[in-house]
């Protein structure tokens, strides 16, 4: 029963309160120099100010799915804008009743998208399963086979929109973007131009200009009568101008591989394309993740811009609800509810590319 | 020399345009399309909006409902393409739509430098100012040296700024983007005056906190004729939009609503048997069923009813006639004689 010997005196050793625990690391990080301690009792002086009564506002005062009428009466926030409409937020013009068409498409597309995630599921089935559900999406949108009622593109609306929009502008946009960088440095003339004339022309204008031009100036040099498709427009402009960019990003990615890459690939006998495709694209496309992500993240957020050309994507279906004088008041809740989709699709996006990053160190 | 060569080419391509734009009947197409593709707002209530399940409603809307039910004796036979301020004439020009339903205003300008041809106006409006009460202020003669909310790039800004000038007043605009945000902004009381067509101000007043804190002044500082357009080209389709917007002039003069249409179709009265077409003429006239202004006023109403289901005093925006009254109440809706 002899009682260990060293007990004692670790607590001779224990350090003094001030510097452990939850009291040293507010001393050591937040009351470390005088400066310091004054800015962290500004701060705490402004959130005491500030967070009561956001919180009052947003949770306590707040009303969640009442008529519009009950809104005004209260202080808080009105959070029933979106329930109130949301059909029309994320569907748009869909016809009421075929609803669920455009619902299980989005969610086919997420589950494909999920799935496509993991490097294990890389193999040539994964564009079959693409193909199938793009199709399977494509008749669930516009409808005409197995009796479903035919739903025309200009009623494709609300977040089916900005979906489709973003995820054929990236997919479409990258290897376009690819085949632009490599043909920016190619040896032969004709390309080389070609390439370097359409990056520097698209880069040099925004991208609502070539919205505009799709879909204001182009009508005028057809014919009367002979229309594209509205949509399909601004999605061919979305592409040509997310490619552009990315052709300028891969193309740092080419230049940074050492010259020792190519002349190991040629001492090998690969010719041009095994070259590309075997050594030189996978080195170069995993250094630009980081740029890539950047410009497909804004390739999703400037979807938006399609409002000025009257297509009505989950941004442009909210500001009608809003123009309407019942739900006028109401635009910053309606605002912020945005701002959270956008940030959670792109959150996750960025969390993924994070990912891949990792997943594909090799250890260079 | 290169460069007159563009010039050539760019010239004898718009002429090639314009030729082809210009040739062609319009009616026939829309007949052998099956609907009318009608260019509307898509974000101004009353006018042309989608309601909360998508469906279109409002003033513009009906208008070209309206047409629909003329030509097809179906209003719901109408493809809308909501458009912006910048595409609306190009829309038109293109071929894209038939008919322009856009709250648009009728200038000389637009008559004739747009190919366009715009046909009898579906709405009286006027630019004016809503001003808080505490002000005093009873007339916009007294606003000088006020801060003005005005919605920018539009003709408001410069009919604000014209009268401004024209009476020798200091003004500092607050120029916002977008409709409820300037509605937020006036009530905050960032601004003394918020200035827009006489249609909006009434609406923004509506959802104000306390709608009797604000008043309208009396001055009318512009005219807008918002009228329906149509393409140049095809004088038969323009007849006949002209004539359905009449025709509900006409239908709420002769006191016929949706409601007593049938029983109105026993009327021994020969100006109403000609207007329904139970004396046969009016409709062989202009190319369609005989009974296309009954199924306008059928289906759509005349226009004293769409007036009030869409902007009337019982709605959110609650206006009055006003300018809007048939002719008989002192107001500018006439028709001409339906025979």
């Amino acid at each position: 029963m002899n009682a260990p010997p060293k007990k004692p005196s670790r607590e001779f050793l224990k350090p003094p309160v001030t510097e452990v625990g939850v009291l040293g690391w507010l001393h050591s990080n937040l009351f470390n120099t005088w400066y310091n301690s004054l800015l962290t009792v500004v701060v705490l002086l402004m959130l005491w100010q500030l967070v009561p009564p956001l919180f009052g506002w947003a949770f306590v005062d707040s009303v969640w799915n009442s008529p519009a009428e009950a809104c005004r009466d209260i202080e808080g926030a009105c959070w029933s804008v979106i329930p109130q409409n949301i059909s029309f937020i994320v569907f748009g013009f869909f016809p009421d009743g075929h609803q669920w068409r455009p619902g299980i498409a989005m969610l086919l597309l997420l589950g494909l998208v999920i799935f496509s995630k993991d490097s294990r599921h890389w193999k040539k089935s994964l564009a079959v399963y693409w193909l199938v559900g793009l199709v399977t999406m494509g008749i669930l949108m516009y409808g005409g086979l197995f009796g479903l009622l035919v739903v025309d593109t200009d009623q494709w609306s609300g977040l089916p929109l900005t979906f489709m929009l973003a995820l054929f502008g990236m997919v479409a946009g990258y290897p376009l973007g690819v085949l632009l960088a490599l043909g920016r440095r190619s040896r032969m003339p004709a390309i080389k131009t070609l390439c370097v004339v359409y990056i520097e022309m698209i880069r040099g204008v925004p991208l609502i200009s070539l919205l505009f031009m799709s879909s204001v100036m182009f009508p005028l040099f057809l014919p009367e009568g002979v229309t594209f498709d509205k949509v399909l427009r601004a999605q061919v402009a979305i592409i040509l101008f997310t490619a552009a960019y990315i052709a300028e990003v891969v193309r740092g990615g080419l230049q940074a591989m050492p010259r020792g890459q190519f002349e190991a690939a040629e001492s090998l006998g690969l010719n041009y394309n095994q070259t590309m495709r075997l050594i030189i694209l996978p080195q170069a496309l995993k250094i630009v993740i980081p740029p890539s992500l950047g410009i497909l993240l804004s390739t999703f957020k400037d979807t938006s811009l399609v409002v000025i050309i009257a297509l009505y994507d989950v941004l442009k279906t909210t500001k009608v609800t809003l123009s309407n004088p019942k739900w006028t008041g109401f635009s910053t809740e309606a605002y912020i509810f945005l701002a959270v989709f956008y940030f959670i699709c792109c959150y996750a996006m960025s969390n993924y590319s994070r990912k891949l990053e990792k997943a594909l160190h090799t250890g260079r | 020399m290169k460069l007159n060569r563009v010039t050539a080419l760019v010239a004898i391509l718009s002429l090639l345009a314009a030729g082809i734009a210009f040739a062609g009947k319009d009616l026939d197409a829309v007949k052998k399309k099956g609907f009318i593709q009608a260019g509307v707002n898509g974000g101004v209530f009353g006018f042309g909006m989608p309601d909360e399940k998508g469906v279109w409603k409002g003033l513009d809307v009906d208008t070209a409902r309206a047409v629909a039910a003329a030509v097809f004796g179906d209003a719901s036979k109408i493809k809308y393409v909501p458009l912006t301020a910048q595409q609306r004439f190009t829309a038109l020009q293109s071929g894209e739509i038939d008919l322009l339903t856009r709250n648009a205003t009728r200038t000389l300008s637009r008559d004739t430098q747009l190919g366009l041809n715009f046909v009898t106006v579906n709405y009286y409006d006027g630019q004016g100012f809503l001003v808080p009460k505490k002000l005093g202020i009873t007339s916009a003669k007294e606003l000088g040296g006020a801060t003005v909310c005005v919605l920018p790039g539009t003709t408001t800004e410069q009919n604000a700024a014209d009268f401004f000038r024209t009476n020798k007043m200091d003004w500092k605009p607050v120029v916002i983007e977008s409709t409820s945000e300037l509605a937020k902004t006036f009530f905050a009381g960032r601004c003394d005056v918020l200035t827009s067509d006489a249609s909006q101000l009434a609406g923004t007043r509506a959802i104000a906190p306390n709608p009797k804190d604000y008043v309208i002044l009396p001055e009318i500082i512009s005219k807008e004729p918002l009228a329906p357009a149509v393409r140049h080209g095809d004088d038969q389709w323009r007849d006949i939009v002209d004539f359905s917007v009449l025709a509900m002039i006409n239908a709420e003069e002769l006191g016929i609503t949706s409601e007593n249409v049938d029983e109105m179709l026993k009327s021994s009265d020969p100006t109403v048997q000609r207007f329904l077409g139970v004396i046969e003429g009016n409709g062989s006239a202009l190319g369609l069923d005989e009974k296309w202004a009954y199924n306008i006023i059928k289906q759509v109403g005349n226009y004293g009813e769409v007036f009030e289901r869409n902007v009337g005093v019982n709605t959110t925006l609650g206006l009055e006639r006003g300018l809007n009254a048939l002719w008989t109440n002192g107001g500018l809706m006439y028709s001409p004689p339906f025979k």
